[in-house]
C-alpha cells in the first residue's frame, strides 16, 4: 500500500516537470542560448562563413562607439523616447480618467475609438502615415486648402518634419493600448474613495493629483517601464515611415543594426551583434529598474 | 418629500451633471476622432485612385476594382493572406498548448526548484528581438528552415509573457477539482485536457487573440528569414508596394485594408478578450 502511494506521487512529480519542459527548453534553445552566441559572435569579425576572433576582442565595440552613424541612431531612439513617451502616457492617463466616468454617456463608444488603433499592424499604420503625410498627400492638401501653407511641406524629407510624423503616429498608435492599463487600473480603485474627496471640498483636477495618480502608480511605471523598452526596439516604423532617412535623422538603433546583417549587400554579423548587445544592456538596466520599483510596490 | 419632488431634483441634478460634462465630451469627441480618421482614410482611400487621393479626396470612389486588379497583378495576394493566415493559426495553436501547459505545471505542481526555474525563465523578458536575431538566423538557415513554417514560429512558441499569464490565472484553478479527478482515476494529461482547459476557456481566449494578433503583424523576423516570395507574409507585402520609387497609393491602402481586416474583425468580435490579454499578467 504505502509504496503503491509513493509510486502515485512520484508519477505527479515527474507529471509537473514534463509539463513545463516543452516551454523551459524553447526559451533555453531560442533565447538564451542564442544570446550567449551573439555576445561570443560581438568578439569576432569577418564575413558570416569566416567568423574570428576580433583583434583586440573589443574592436566591435570600440568601433561601435566611435561610429557617427550609430551613435545617430541611439541618439534618434532618446529622442523619441524622451518627447512621445511622456505626451503618450498623460494623454492616456487623462483619457482613462475621463472615461471613468459613471456620468458618462456612450462610454464603450468613445473607448472603442481610442482603443482602435491597435488593431492595426505596426507595418500597416506606418504606411497609413506615411501616404497621409506624402508631399502630395492629404495633409497638406487641407493644409493648403486653409491657406495655412503656400507650399507643399515635405514632411518626410526634413529632419524635424520627420521625426515630427514619427513621433505623432507614435502617439496615435499606442495612447489607447496604453488607457486600457489605467482603467483597468482606475476600476481597482473604489468609486467612495471618489466621493469621499469630492464631500471634502476637493475638485476634479485635485482629486485627480492626490488620489488617482498615486493609487495608478504601479500601473504607471508599468506603463512608463514598457513603453521605454518598445522605444528601445523600435523598427518596423523607422523602416516603413522614413526608412530611417532623410540622411539617417530619423534611423532607430534595431532597424541600423538590421542594415548592417541584412541589409543589401552587408552581412556584418559580428558588428551587429555587439551593437544589439548595447541594446540589450539598456533592456537590462532598465528591467532592473522595474524590479526595483516592483519590489517597494509590495 | 414626495417621490415627484425627489424625481425633478434627482432630474436637475443630471442635467446639470450633463453640462458639465461638456468639455469632458468635446475633448472625447475630438480625440476619437483622431483615432478613428486614419483607419477610415485608409478604407476611402483604398477605392480611390492614388491621383484623387492625393488630392486630398475623402470620400469613396469607384476606383475600388481597378486597385484590386492592379494589386493582384503586382503582388501574390492569395497566397500571402494565406501564408500569415496558416503561420499565425499554427504558432497560436501550439504557443497555448505548450505555454498553458507550463503555466500549469509551474503553479499547480510547484515546489522549490520550479519556482526558481521560472524566475530564471522571467530573465527572457528582458532579451530584445534583435539581440537574438542573427544566431537565430543562422540556426534556422544551417537547419534548411529559412522560408517553413518553423523558421517563423520556433523563436516565439514559448514566450516568458504567455506563461506568466497562464500561471497567474491558474491561480483560479481550483486544486480540489484535481484530487477529485486524481480519485476517479484520471491521469494528470488527462486531467489537464479534460478539467483545466475548459475551466480556463478566458483565459485562453485572451492569449489565443494575442497570440494571433502578434503573429500576423510580426514584421522583423518574417522579413529576416521568410525571403522566398511564395513564403512571404501581408506586412511584408505591404512594405513592398510602398518600397518603390512611385507608389500608387490606392493600391496602397487597399493592400493596408487587406493586411487590417483579420484583425479588425478579431477586435470587434472580442475586444474584451483583446483588453484582457494586453493587460494579461498584470494581476
Amino acid at each position: 500500500m504505502k509504496k503503491k502511494g509513493m509510486s502515485v506521487l512520484a508519477k505527479q512529480h515527474a507529471a509537473g516537470w514534463a509539463f513545463l519542459m516543452p516551454a523551459t527548453l524553447l526559451i533555453f534553445v531560442m533565447s538564451f542560448y542564442p544570446m550567449v552566441q551573439a555576445f561570443l559572435m560581438s568578439l569576432k569579425t569577418g564575413s558570416s562563413a569566416r567568423l574570428k576572433w576580433a583583434n583586440p576582442v573589443s574592436f566591435n565595440y570600440t568601433r561601435m562607439f566611435s561610429d557617427k552613424l550609430f551613435m545617430r541612431s541611439v541618439g534618434n531612439t532618446f529622442l523619441y523616447l524622451v518627447i512621445q513617451v511622456p505626451i503618450m502616457l498623460i494623454l492616456a492617463i487623462l483619457l482613462a480618467q475621463l472615461l471613468n466616468n459613471k456620468d458618462l454617456k456612450f462610454k464603450g463608444l468613445f473607448r472603442t475609438c481610442v482603443f482602435l488603433p491597435c488593431a492595426t499592424s505596426l507595418v500597416s499604420y506606418a504606411l497609413i502615415f506615411k501616404s497621409l503625410f506624402a508631399t502630395q498627400g492629404l495633409i497638406n492638401s487641407v493644409l493648403s486648402n486653409m491657406h495655412i501653407i503656400s507650399k507643399n511641406i515635405n514632411w518626410l524629407g526634413n529632419p524635424g518634419t520627420a521625426r515630427f510624423v514619427i513621433i505623432f503616429a507614435l502617439i496615435w498608435r499606442w495612447t489607447g493600448y496604453n488607457m486600457v492599463f489605467y482603467l483597468a487600473g482606475l476600476q481597482n480603485i473604489e468609486y467612495s474613495v471618489y466621493e469621499a474627496a469630492h464631500i471634502d471640498g476637493a475638485n476634479g483636477w485635485k482629486t485627480f493629483w492626490y488620489i488617482t495618480v498615486p493609487l495608478l502608480k504601479p500601473v504607471i511605471v508599468m506603463t512608463f517601464i514598457m513603453s521605454i523598452n518598445g522605444t528601445l526596439q523600435l523598427f518596423d516604423e523607422s523602416v516603413n515611415l522614413t526608412k530611417g532617412g532623410p540622411a539617417n535623422t530619423t534611423i532607430t538603433m534595431s532597424h541600423y543594426i538590421y542594415n548592417n546583417s541584412f541589409g543589401q549587400g552587408v552581412a556584418n554579423f559580428g558588428y551587429a551583434c555587439a551593437m544589439s548587445f548595447f541594446v540589450f544592456i539598456l533592456v537590462a538596466i532598465l528591467a532592473a529598474i522595474n524590479l526595483k520599483v516592483g519590489d517597494t510596490r509590495d | 418629500m414626495t417621490d415627484s419632488v425627489q424625481t425633478t431634483t434627482g432630474k436637475k441634478n443630471k442635467s446639470m451633471t450633463q453640462r458639465r460634462l461638456i468639455p469632458t465630451y468635446i475633448f472625447l469627441v475630438i480625440f476619437s476622432l483622431f483615432s478613428v480618421f486614419p483607419l477610415y482614410w485608409m478604407i476611402t482611400a483604398a477605392t480611390n485612385k492614388s491621383l484623387e487621393v492625393a488630392q486630398g479626396k475623402i470620400w469613396f470612389g469607384t476606383n475600388l476594382a481597378e486597385n484590386f486588379t492592379k494589386l493582384i497583378r503586382d503582388e501574390a495576394l492569395g497566397t500571402s493572406m494565406w501564408n500569415s493566415f496558416f503561420y499565425a493559426t499554427v504558432q497560436m495553436l501550439l504557443c497555448l498548448l505548450i505555454c498553458s501547459l507550463a503555466g500549469y505545471g509551474f503553479e499547480l505542481y510547484h515546489d522549490k526548484a520550479k519556482d526558481k526555474l521560472f524566475a530564471f525563465l522571467l530573465l527572457g523578458m528582458m532579451i530584445p528581438q534583435v539581440a537574438t536575431m542573427i544566431p537565430l538566423f543562422r540556426m534556422m538557415s544551417g537547419g534548411k528552415l529559412l522560408n517553413t513554417v518553423w523558421a517563423f514560429i520556433l523563436p516565439q512558441l514559448s514566450t516568458p509573457f504567455m506563461i506568466m499569464m497562464f500561471r497567474q490565472n491558474s491561480r483560479n484553478f481550483p486544486p480540489d477539482i484535481m484530487e477529485a479527478a486524481r480519485l476517479d482515476g484520471l491521469s494528470e494529461i488527462r486531467i489537464f485536457f479534460s478539467m483545466y482547459m475548459p475551466v480556463m476557456k478566458s483565459t485562453y481566449a485572451a492569449a489565443a487573440v494575442i497570440t494571433f494578433m502578434n503573429a500576423w503583424n510580426a514584421y522583423l523576423w518574417p522579413k529576416v528569414v521568410m525571403t522566398k516570395n511564395q513564403a512571404q507574409t501581408m506586412p511584408m507585402l505591404i512594405a513592398n508596394l510602398a518600397g518603390g520609387y512611385t507608389i500608387d497609393y490606392g493600391e496602397l491602402m487597399l493592400g493596408v485594408l487587406f493586411c487590417s481586416i483579420p484583425t479588425m474583425i478579431i477586435f470587434f468580435i472580442l475586444q474584451k478578450q483583446f483588453a484582457e490579454g494586453i493587460t494579461g499578467s498584470v494581476k
